[in-house]
């Protein structure tokens, strides 16, 4: 029984993340002395490029799943092929990575095989021959070593950043590219898509922003934002903001760092009153130093901070933007 | 339009996690309790849907005892029934059981529309609503940001990642898994708390419904995250740790 990588594509375009997925595939396939198969669901045409891509990173061989219905994504359409695929060529293991898509479908395909299913994993290991996952609980407060009860197939989805797609090698020669066949009819696919759409243009872009003051729910209420701005504004800096503080409406979405906003990596970040959720860590890990603000001491936003502070940033934040003003 | 909307009572956010003895969860003793913040936005979704359109708000929850708070506050903004899935094994059950015992409760009700939170502030597998719709045979679309019904079914906007999205149409009966900040939840008002007491809360076991509750994945261990970097905090009066993080971003991390 091998490992399956389900890597995701749209438009002839990889998403990055499957690249990780793919490498925790591969240290898992060595931990478990397993080889790995790649597949990726796509139209009947135009997959050719990726399908070689793919082929040359040393997999066993690579599973291209080809159907006109397939070339639109659907949750329907993604899961039935799959446990097409799955029930025919039986691994021990299914990974993809923690996309928005793989939330979308992944549930489903495992439940449909009556199957469980380990999402949004940060490591893994073997334990006694079984593999061992290792998850975040309470938004990365708690870890947890998680294992599965009952037999295989065991799905699994890699949280973004976890493994390093970078030490992937491409190896020898080219793996087999094989083209299962899909049963599939317009009837079994329930929702309609619709063109995919941006809103209207942003008009901040935090990405090329040099220093970022960024604000989250420990700012408690928009009359409170002012204090904020102007520490900002004595640094220089963009004001930015995790997910709650847009959903609130206090700030403009396209303020928002995180997974469903900007991903920015300046040279300066500073979280205020943000507990650091993955969501918004996967956005602002990238940036060089970063200072915290949070009253919680055990926030996880402190794991990816250089300098913390500890502490209520309505204190902070005044004295902070007085002892800028004072020595420029 | 008959609504289903499923809630689960998390640790309060601001709660102070310990370990337990067994290291295999938190204490629940030290810990108030909330409904899971994704949840109150698919409740007003709900809730709003029926406004607009008539109908019925049932709120379904699986949980242990104390999670019956959870759905009065629900019935207090406006919902008009709940069903309190009781079992103790409940407060950390994986997805894939959780579902199970919600199914067995919401096929009992000839719904037009499921309505989940995106994912739990606890353990965030984000697979409840997913796992719930192939369960119950039912179209699903996941991290929804506007619903509008249309002549035979609804059309949803989906959020994709980087900014994109994309509008769905599909025929009822559905479920979506709602995305936060969909809409601005509402307060329960002192009338509604009050109405909610007379309120329908029916409170079934898993037996009944059927389900037994033998987990498909197991926590074996809980434990505090290792660090990724070192963190050099700063103490002191404010004034004193503004200056000194001064002087460290300009003279040791020389951003400044």
């Amino acid at each position: 029984m091998s490992i399956l990588v389900v890597m995701e594509q749209q438009g002839g375009a990889w998403n990055k993340m499957s690249w990780e997925a793919l490498a925790a595939g591969v240290e898992l396939g060595k931990a478990l002395d397993r080889p790995v198969a790649a597949a990726l669901l796509g139209s009947e045409t135009g997959l050719e490029a990726l399908e070689a891509e793919l082929a040359a990173y040393g997999v066993e061989r690579v599973l291209s799943l080809r159907h006109s219905l397939l070339g639109e994504y659907t949750p329907d359409g993604y899961a039935l092929a799959l446990r097409q695929l799955i029930q025919r060529a039986g691994p021990l293991l299914v990974l993809l990575a923690h996309t928005y898509q793989a939330r979308d479908f992944a549930p489903k395909l495992a439940a449909s095989l009556d199957r469980a299913f380990i999402s949004d994993v940060v490591g893994c290991r073997v334990d006694d021959g079984g593999p061992v996952f290792v998850r975040q609980l309470f938004q990365g407060k708690m870890n947890a070593d998680v294992v599965f009860a009952g037999g295989p197939p065991y799905f699994v989805s890699v949280q973004a950043g976890a493994f390093r797609a970078d030490r992937l090698e491409k190896g020898g020669a080219p793996a087999p590219i094989e083209h299962p066949s899909v049963s599939l009819d317009a009837a079994q696919i329930r929702t309609r898509p619709l063109e995919r759409f941006q809103e209207a243009k942003r008009t901040v872009d935090l990405a090329t922003a040099e220093i970022i003051v960024a604000v989250g729910r420990g700012i408690k209420d928009p009359a409170n934002l002012p204090m904020v701005e102007k520490l900002a504004q004595a640094l220089g800096a963009e004001v930015g903001a995790s997910r709650p503080v847009c959903d609130s409406g206090w700030l403009p979405l396209e303020r928002q760092v995180g997974s469903s906003g900007q991903t920015v990596a300046p040279k300066l970040y500073i979280a205020l009153g943000i507990s650091g959720a993955i969501q918004h860590l996967v956005g602002m890990k990238g940036s060089r130093t970063v200072v915290a603000v949070n009253k919680d001491s055990s926030a996880p936003i402190f794991e990816v901070a250089d300098y913390g502070i500890v502490g209520s940033l309505f204190d902070i934040v005044p004295a902070l933007t007085e002892a800028i003003q004072s020595s420029s | 339009m008959k609504i289903i909307v499923c809630l689960k009572q998390v640790p309060a956010r601001d709660s102070v996690l310990r370990i337990d003895d067994a290291q295999a969860w938190v204490r629940e003793t030290d810990l108030s309790f909330e409904i899971n913040e994704p949840d109150t936005y698919a409740l007003e979704e709900g809730l709003r849907l029926k406004e607009k359109h008539g109908g019925e708000v049932v709120v379904v929850c699986a949980g242990p005892a104390r999670a019956a708070s959870a759905i009065r506050e629900a019935l207090a903004k406006g919902a008009d029934r709940g069903i309190h899935i009781e079992d103790e094994a409940l407060a950390r059950l994986d997805s894939f059981t959780t579902a199970r015992a919600l199914a067995a409760a919401i096929r009992a009700e000839s719904f037009d529309l499921v309505l989940t939170g995106l994912q739990s502030d606890d353990l965030g597998f984000s697979q409840t609503g997913v796992i719930l719709a192939e369960l119950l045979g039912a179209p699903h679309a996941t991290i929804i940001m506007e619903v509008q019904k249309m002549e035979g079914g609804i059309k949803v906007k989906r959020e994709l990642e980087a900014g994109w999205f994309q509008y769905v149409e599909m025929p009822l009966p559905a479920l979506l898994a709602i995305q936060s900040g969909i809409n601005k939840v509402r307060y329960a008002t002192l009338m509604g708390i009050k109405k909610a007491k007379t309120k329908e809360l029916k409170r079934v076991t898993p037996a009944e419904l059927g389900v037994d509750l033998k987990p498909r994945q197991i926590i074996r261990r809980v434990y505090a995250p290792q660090k990724s970097k070192q963190t050099q905090f700063l103490e002191g009066p404010p004034k004193e740790v503004a200056a000194k993080l001064l002087e460290k971003l300009k003279f040791e991390a020389r951003v400044l």
